[in-house]
């Protein structure tokens, strides 16, 4: 069951910023909403990687007695999960970029007001 | 340095010569403004020639396999293992054709820009990331690993947020960016999400040893519907497409006209989804069923919506929207008949026309929205009633218009009337209706375009409008496409033939895709 | 020449009646007298009214399908109703098609 709880975290993550994207009018919330579902989508993707009573993949300082390959989790999701990090810092920097912009252009980060395209 | 040697590093070549180049595009602005614009013409011309010889080995001799940093390119899997564990890029027909639409329509956009935003400041950042765009259609065309493509997206989506909102003195070409940027923000995090309940069931991510090891439990069933509507959010199908004529609107034109093809990439990574992923499983006929709804929903909202908008930009994305409709329905009917028996006829005919449909709708639309970034070029607005008379100046533009406006309206002898001519009598077969909606909207489609074409070009000209037409390298890109739709038309049995069955029948033939990187 | 399901199309044939129609057209046009040159016949008739002058007689875009949008105007207000600008709702409408989608699949999956 304790093992479950990095899932469940993970779904109540996506959940929240899926809630703060679609009912937050606020340009700035709609950006932290995108940045805490991305927050979900790598832990649920580091959660993957997990052995149980394994060691961080490294070769270097092995406790002793760790099999080499199967007493190790994966390394394979955390350069996954670092990847979509930086991926993430990109996305939220351009986003909040734009939304400064939108504040000079309309006086307002409301997204009711910021719809001259509509239609 | 031979030709084999060449062809063997194409895949990876053809992704690294933008890369590189976009990247040293920056330092080179700093000295001199002419060898930039140079140095960018002639990596896009050296891209278009490599592709077209990549291309053409593609579709003579087979699936090409790249696995990056290996000593041989073409061993993908190691010996002691018995899946792949590098990134494989994996180049088939569909890819090839993909990769084929998206650097010709580079090299006109790339034309066109010397030209149109000559006047702007920044352009320097403007060429860096017209190239990173080319790199990132490339990479999501011709990968063969879920995580690439995901990466790919987000350079792609990244870089054309950034050029839509290049002409950020406008208010609303920053609010369309922002719309973009939320909304493939949102769908590349539900493509990681549906790739990680992937990995963590098979515990690999090259898309050929998924295909082999998929089993079709509920999991997969749940990561299918997650791509796909993320993947048909990102390319304009009917009830996710509200953030496309928002961004097509504003960017500059020729941004426009690469923007339509980022969307095909991502139509291409449905297909590739729909077709070699999953195509084993029993989801087939469903998903077909789902594709083929929304192409009709999108054909029909799309054109409907079109006709009483008064921004020509605006009215020509929604146009955009109704041809995607159009291709969902061909391949959609092609993926619905995927296990009948009847397959070898109607549904490899629904699926070549659907994809002959992508090819010429990236060369029209293209054309038309660089015809309307040269009437906003020449009289500063886009807004319909407020321009008249064109025709007496812009004799050229007005020719490449007309062409367009047939070619996007089905009328012969142009290429748009052979693709739909294939769609129409392929889905004949599935359902008549299909047929007569499609008919239907094509006929909106010339209504909508005979409107833009009496408010822009016909009447007295206006008075503060200097007299000639446009620049000569607009010209010159707008010619690049407007041979490609007359080649098109001239000889479409054998462009069909040649180019667009190999690609149709590599989507249909899994086998083949997954033998190519797992042996036997 | 292009092999249809129900057929085939060859835009060259297509050309080749065209070019033999333009000249038929040509030909017939030469029968006409070549000495006329316009008159009370070749001015715009709008039933009867005036006729403006130039710079106002052309239809503006907003204008031209008038009729169209009126006849569908129960139509055109639902879709425009929908078509708010709001970028909360492009984002609604994605996670509502993801759940029809997938009651969608479940569905068919248990029959």
């Amino acid at each position: 069951m304790i093992y479950n709880i990095p899932y469940m975290a993970s779904a109540i993550l996506v959940i929240v910023g899926l809630y703060a994207v679609l009912f937050k009018r606020n340009l700035i919330k709609i950006a932290i909403g995108i940045t805490v579902l991305e927050s979900g989508v790598n832990l649920f993707l580091i959660t993957l990687g997990y052995r149980e009573n394994a060691v961080a993949p490294i070769y270097t300082n092995l406790p002793e007695g760790t099999s080499i390959p199967e007493g190790m989790t994966l390394p394979v999701p955390q350069a996954l999960t670092l990847t979509s990090i930086v991926i993430g810092v990109a996305v939220l920097a351009l986003i909040l970029s734009f939304a400064v912009k939108i504040y000079q252009h309309y006086g307002t980060l409301d997204s009711r007001e910021v719809r001259r395209l509509r239609e | 340095m031979n030709m084999s040697y060449v062809l063997l590093h194409a895949p990876a070549l053809l992704i690294a010569i933008p890369l590189f180049a976009a990247f040293l595009t920056p330092i080179i602005d700093r000295f001199s403004k002419r060898v930039r614009n140079i140095f960018v013409l002639a990596v896009l011309i050296i891209e278009e020639i490599l592709m077209i010889i990549f291309a053409w080995d593609v579709f003579t001799n087979g699936i090409h396999v790249y696995t990056m940093g290996a000593p041989n390119p073409t061993s993908t899997v190691p010996l002691q293992s018995a899946v792949p564990v590098r990134i494989v890029l994996e180049v088939d027909g569909m890819s090839a054709f993909m990769g084929l639409i998206s650097t010709t329509v580079s090299l006109a956009a790339g034309f066109y820009s010397i030209a149109f935003v000559r006047k702007e400041t920044g352009q320097g950042k403007f060429y860096t990331l017209l190239l990173l765009m080319l790199v990132g259609m490339l990479g999501m065309e011709f990968t063969g690993d879920m995580f690439n493509l995901f990466v790919f997206f987000e350079i792609l989506s990244i870089a054309s947020a950034a050029l839509v909102a290049y002409r950020s003195y406008y208010g609303d070409a920053v609010e369309g960016a922002f719309k973009y940027l939320i909304i493939s923000s949102i769908a590349g995090s539900i493509v990681l999400f549906a790739i990680a309940i992937l990995y963590g069931q098979y515990g690999v991510l090259n898309i050929a040893a998924l295909a082999k090891a998929m089993k079709s439990t509920t999991l997969d069933m749940i990561a299918l519907v997650l791509l796909i509507s993320a993947f048909a959010m990102k390319c304009g199908s009917v009830p996710m497409h509200f953030w496309i004529p928002d961004s097509y609107t504003v960017a500059p034109a020729s941004i426009t006209a690469m923007l339509v093809v980022a969307s095909q990439a991502s139509l291409y990574a449905l297909f590739r989804i729909c077709f070699s992923l999953y195509g084993n499983t029993s989801y087939v006929a469903t998903s077909g069923a789902i594709l083929i709804l929304f192409g009709l929903l999108s054909m029909f909202i799309g054109v409907t919506m079109a006709i009483p908008q008064k921004d020509i930009k605006r009215l020509m994305s929604y146009h955009a929207i109704s041809q995607t409709g159009y291709m969902l329905l061909g391949v959609g009917a092609g993926l619905y008949l995927l296990g009948n028996p009847d397959f070898s006829t109607h549904g490899m005919a629904a699926m070549e026309g659907g994809i002959f449909h992508i090819f010429n709708h990236a060369l029209y639309k293209g054309l038309l929205f660089l015809t309307a970034g040269a009437i906003f070029y020449k009289t500063k607005t886009r807004n319909l009633n407020e321009i008249r008379g064109l025709a007496h100046s812009m004799k050229f533009t007005t020719i490449f218009f007309l062409i367009g406006a047939f070619s996007i309206a089905g009328l012969p002898p142009f290429n748009g009337f052979a693709s739909k001519l294939l769609i129409y009598e392929s889905v004949y077969h599935v359902n008549p209706i299909l047929s007569i909606i499609a008919m239907l909207v094509s006929i909106l489609t010339l209504a909508s375009f005979m409107k833009v074409f009496h408010s822009a070009f016909m009447g007295p000209p206006m008075k503060d409008v200097e007299r000639g037409d446009v620049p000569k390298s607009m010209l010159f890109g707008m010619m690049v496409l407007t041979a490609g739709i007359i080649l098109f038309s001239i000889i479409p049995g054998w462009v069909v033939g040649h180019i667009v069955h190999p690609a149709a029948q590599s989507l249909a033939n899994q086998s083949a895709y997954i033998r190519a990187v797992m042996g036997d | 020449m292009l092999r249809t399901p129900g057929g085939y199309w060859d835009p060259l044939i297509w050309l080749l009646v065209f070019v033999v129609a333009i000249l038929i057209v040509y030909i017939i046009r030469a029968f006409g007298r070549s000495d006329y040159k316009g008159g009370e016949q070749t001015k715009p008739f709008l039933s009867g009214m005036d006729v403006p002058d130039e710079d106002a007689l052309h239809i503006r875009a907003g204008n031209i399908y008038w009729g169209f949008m009126r006849a569908l105007e129960g139509y055109y207000d639902v879709l425009r109703k929908y078509h708010t600008g709001i970028v909360n709702d492009y984002v609604a409408w994605f996670v509502g098609v993801s759940v029809i989608l997938l009651v969608i699949f479940f569905i068919v999956g248990v029959i």
